[in-house]
């Protein structure tokens, strides 16, 4: 069971990274990462938000979708219920614990709208994971998008000080290194889990 | 009809529920903030710059009513955010001077040479880390443009190898007075009319050898100021603004035309 768990993390955090494999939540990856504190910031946010998500997005399969046979209807009710979600988080972060309100700060409301999370959700759905593996998936998602933009912030930090050719200057460099990075993840999908 | 009838119902039920769930928890977990601080923060421009040393306008509109923060201590707003904002904290403002960033530096390329060529990372910090210049004057503008990626409001700019500060642009907020590793930009009055166009230590020839817009330390805008303004210091002369009245005798009277009309 617990070897099981181990498994669904190092599967979603490396060997199907949510960025740099299934390719979700780019824009925030390209977007959110020009320095390493803030790129880890809203990794510490994702990783939140998409555990809770993921928690509550396989109690309403389970208990309300599959009953009523309305399974495929899972997408729509799911872009619901997160951002809900996510609203109802962070007013209870800044009554209860506004450091961390502020710590997590806009990154929490621009999650809402991040693919990653609802992929994950579906996913689940898709590996028809029990509600223990769900959240362990969720979490593991979350991982795998803080290792893949902290990585690639420090990377475009140090790309900033570096003399790059005038055409490859701004985005072009970027994707090129989040293109390479993304090689390198695939090294993992020869582990044998 | 049935499977589209209960499609239909089982999102309405579940988005009525999650609106009300919504509203619930907005109520119970609403978070008191404090009117004066609201207002406060509505005065305050909202340019985040931090050049107040605060995180951000809604940290200093907290620090402000709580009484840590003076009302006039937003450097981008100025006098007439201060005079708003001291409305609304019931205390008086005080004079607030609009002041403007000013590079004490106008080695362009026509004024000086460059005594070797800088290749290497892009920015000031670095380059004077090295040691040297790549300009004839080790106390100049390198022109590498550290002050103009600081600039949160494209104020700055490199202009023909020396850092130009607009000064309708400018906000005072001292990031690139900072950012210059040779500490060449300073804040002055905006209604200052004339500056001392150079920040070299070195002695009279030295400085002649590299650029001839650089003060040389003669004294005569010393001798010529009859308000006492001016003072050299180091080999550089400096306008206390306080007593100059702008009348230019210094910048008539300068052999190097280190001092000028801004």
């Amino acid at each position: 069971m617990n070897s099981s768990l181990m498994l669904i993390i190092i599967t979603t955090a490396l060997v199907n990274n949510v960025v740099l494999s299934q390719f979700l939540g780019i824009c925030s990856f390209l977007g959110v990462s020009k320095q390493i504190k803030t790129s880890a910031s809203l990794g510490a946010a994702v990783i939140f938000v998409i555990t809770i998500a993921s928690a509550v997005a396989n109690l309403l399969y389970t208990f309300l979708l599959e009953p009523l046979d309305l399974t495929y209807l899972n997408t729509i009710v799911f872009i619901l219920v997160i951002a809900t979600l996510v609203q109802i988080v962070e007013m209870f972060l800044k009554k209860v614990a506004p450091p961390l309100y502020q710590a997590l700060g806009i990154y929490l409301p621009l999650i809402t709208t991040n693919c990653a999370v609802l992929g994950v959700a579906l996913t689940n759905v898709q590996d028809e994971y029990n509600f223990l593996e769900s959240v362990t998936a969720g979490f593991g998602t979350g991982v795998g998008y803080t290792i893949a933009i902290v990585l690639l912030a420090g990377i475009r930090e140090r790309i900033d000080e570096s003399a790059i050719p005038a055409p490859f200057r701004g985005a072009p460099v970027v994707l090129l290194s989040a293109a390479l990075m993304s090689i390198a993840f695939m090294g993992f999908s020869s582990l044998s889990l | 009809m049935y499977p589209v009838l209960v499609a239909t119902v089982a999102v309405a039920v579940i988005g009525f529920v999650m609106g009300m769930l919504l509203i619930t928890v907005g109520k119970k977990f609403k978070v008191e903030v404090d009117e004066k601080q609201l207002a406060v923060r509505e005065y305050l421009p909202g340019n985040n710059c931090g050049g107040c040393g605060y995180a951000g306008c809604d940290a200093m509109a907290e620090a402000i009513v709580k009484g840590e923060a003076p009302v006039n201590g937003c450097p981008v707003g100025g006098a007439p955010v201060a005079e708003k904002i001291s409305q609304v904290m019931g205390v008086s403002a005080g004079d607030q001077e609009k002041m403007v960033a000013f590079v004490k530096c106008f080695g362009t390329c026509e004024h000086t040479s460059q005594k070797c060529n800088y290749v290497g990372i892009h920015d000031c910090a670095a380059a004077a880390a090295s040691g040297l210049s790549p300009w004839a004057c080790d106390y100049g503008c390198m022109g590498l443009g550290t002050c103009e990626k600081a600039c949160p409001f494209g104020a700055i700019h490199v202009i023909n190898g020396v850092a130009v500060v607009d000064r309708t642009l400018c906000k005072a907020c001292g990031k690139c007075v900072s950012a210059c590793p040779k500490h060449l930009i300073e804040l002055i009055p905006d209604k200052a009319t004339y500056a001392v166009r150079c920040s070299s230590r070195e002695k009279g020839p030295t400085v002649k050898k590299s650029c001839d817009t650089g003060c040389i330390g003669y004294k005569l805008c010393v001798r010529q100021c009859e308000y006492e303004a001016i003072t050299v210091e180091n080999n550089i002369a400096h306008i206390d603004y306080e007593k100059c009245v702008g009348c230019g005798k210094c910048a008539e009277k300068c052999p190097a035309k280190a001092i000028t009309l801004r």
